[in-house]
């Protein structure tokens, strides 16, 4: 009697917790806020970094110099997974920006470490924390460092490259959010 | 027999109102021979009346959700004497802290976690705690910028979790970002939740200190020496010696909360950081991001490991480690009086170890503040690992048998 008692109490544990637990989760109307994004990029000039936000979080949009796209193998043996292999990469093998263009490079800016935003240090000059550094992203929470297509450096806490949101390029106007042309 | 005499016996009949007050108050033997460092207890009850009554009149002035940081605005421009109340309860919180630290330190030094007193050490190991996520969470309350991507490193360090990770942090944001949602549940559990656990946590810690009796720096054991009545001979009613001592010590307090509370209440920028005085914005990380204070040394015990999981874990464990100590350590003296050299280094060099990581956690990384870092946290777990070790080969003095 003690023991089915006991039971039947331990089981409806599980049924009391849910509620509480359950309510938690995000709710619709916070899941239902994040429609992809349009942005001219007619006036980014080479070697510029732009910033969008996408459901609130930073999208790094940079057009590279043809220069920058030659370098981008020089610190290959410095990255962590110049491969992106250890990621869902969308747009895998597609280009060296790892974006689907191969002059523009599409990131989501939240450090892979504890989400902080990165910034951008595009000049190859010595800095506090690299006395070689070949221009890239820095993240001022932890020290992380990413090259200049968002590929993690070895040796910093950040354990992934940045992440690649999907997106498109349609003449001058990238979308942010979706992968084709919905219209 | 007077009417009040009469009403007093009637509900002492009823509710133990005189034995307790004798048994834990006015009659309550305590150490006849303390210095300052016992202080530092009684100061942290008073911080903790002062968090509750200055968090009850703030609640009545805050709007949480994204209203957050305009209703932070309305009381301290708007409302009559809001600015004191809300600097009381931020200077509240360092002041808690810093008498918490010390508390602790008096602890180390003195032995007070030793046999019996475990439990008192293991009780108030979790106020700490406690008080880390109380703190935790009231610091995202006012949704500036250092709220916001505060928080969005402390939970972030729950996605270094493997497998639940990503869904766990979106299980205590509720949104996709750092949102009112979130604000709104970190303000249900600063202002309800933690507070009962951190008041229950209190009195057990008080319960298991009276069951065993205080300390005191010589690690005296009171206990062996006591009148007919089985009061301890060097011991002294708590009503009105401790009380007075503890009076004049609330004093000195007070007038140091005071000054910090009306001249500086940012303390510097380390008390409340400058950059929270903008509102928050998920876009925008600011230049340098520092946790306040007491959080720092273990911050740089995060930043010095490079590996997410295991920085979140070496943090975890510069903490848990605390409970463990009354274990650690196998000397057969409680005080650092009468310890050995070895433990007197250990000691200082955790000390030094702990304050530089605490400054290394406010300012931004370098190559060579990386390395002090590390140095640093090698320090401060040695300290702990390998005190099995110097406690049980040192040759320690002779324990006087009075105190």
């Amino acid at each position: 009697m003690i023991g089915l008692t006991s039971a039947f109490g331990a089981a409806g544990v599980p049924f009391a917790a849910t509620p509480f637990i359950a309510s938690w989760n995000p709710s619709a109307s916070a899941k239902a806020v994040g429609a992809p994004v349009k942005v001219d990029i007619t006036k980014l000039a080479p070697g510029q970094q732009i910033q969008v936000g996408w459901r609130k979080q930073p999208i790094f949009v940079i057009r590279h110099s043809a220069e920058a796209i030659k370098n981008l193998d020089s610190s290959l043996s410095k990255l962590a997974d110049p491969n992106s292999d250890a990621i869902d990469e969308p747009y895998k093998n597609q280009n060296p920006t790892r974006s689907k263009s191969s002059e523009y490079s599409v990131l989501v800016g939240v450090c892979t470490h504890l989400g902080c935003s990165p910034k951008f240090f595009p000049e190859v000059e010595p800095k506090s924390w690299d006395a070689s550094w070949t221009g890239g992203y820095f993240c001022p929470c932890h020290g992380s460092t990413f090259d200049l297509v968002g590929r993690v450096f070895k040796g910093v806490p950040a354990p992934t490259n940045l992440k690649v949101p999907p997106h498109n390029f349609k003449g001058n106007i990238l979308t942010i959010g979706e992968d084709e042309e919905m219209s | 027999m007077s009417t009040i005499t009469k009403v007093f016996d009637w509900v002492n009949h009823r509710l133990p109102i005189q034995n307790t007050y004798e048994r834990h108050l006015s009659k309550h033997p305590v150490p006849k021979k303390v210095n300052f460092w016992y202080l530092f207890g009684a100061l942290a009850a008073v911080v903790l009346v002062i968090q509750i009554v200055s968090g009850i009149w703030l609640i009545m002035l805050y709007t949480p959700g994204e209203a957050a940081f305009a209703s932070i605005e309305y009381m301290m421009r708007d409302v009559d004497y809001g600015w004191v109340i809300r600097y009381m309860h931020t200077t509240g919180a360092s002041m808690f802290f810093a008498v918490v630290y010390l508390h602790m330190f008096r602890g180390l030094l003195y032995g007070s976690y030793q046999k019996p007193r475990e439990l008192v050490w293991i009780f108030g190991c979790t106020i700490y705690l406690a008080m880390m996520a109380e703190g935790f969470l009231g610091y995202v309350l006012p949704y500036g910028q250092m709220s916001y991507w505060g928080a969005q490193v402390i939970i972030s360090l729950f996605g270094a979790l493997p497998y639940i990770g990503e869904s766990l942090e979106l299980w205590i944001r509720g949104d996709y970002y750092i949102s009112g949602i979130t604000v709104n549940r970190f303000f249900a559990l600063h202002v309800v939740a933690l507070p009962l656990v951190l008041i229950a946590l209190v009195f057990l810690h008080l319960v298991a200190l009276h069951e065993v009796g205080a300390g005191n720096p010589e690690g005296v054991d009171i206990e062996a020496h006591t009148d007919q009545d089985g009061v301890p001979l060097d011991s002294v009613p708590f009503f009105p010696y401790k009380v007075l001592n503890a009076l004049v010590g609330i004093g000195v307090f007070m007038t140091v909360f005071a000054i910090i509370m009306f001249f500086f209440p940012e303390g510097g920028g380390y008390f409340i950081e400058y950059a929270n005085y903008e509102e928050a914005n998920p876009l925008v990380t600011p230049d340098h991001i520092a946790p306040v204070w007491y959080y720092s040394p273990y911050y740089s015990i995060l930043r010095a490991v490079p590996d997410k999981l295991g920085g979140f874990a070496a943090m975890g464990a510069a903490v848990a480690v605390f409970f463990v100590v009354p274990w650690l350590d196998r000397s057969n003296v409680a005080s650092i009086r009468y310890k050995g050299i070895l433990s007197k280094i250990a000691l200082v060099m955790f000390g030094i170890s702990f304050i530089t990581l605490g400054y290394l956690g406010t300012v931004s990384v370098t190559e060579h503040r990386k390395t002090m870092s590390i140095i640093c946290t090698v320090i401060y777990f040695s300290y702990f690992l390998l005190m099995p070790i110097y406690t049980s080969i040192e040759k320690t003095k002779p324990v006087p048998d009075r105190l």
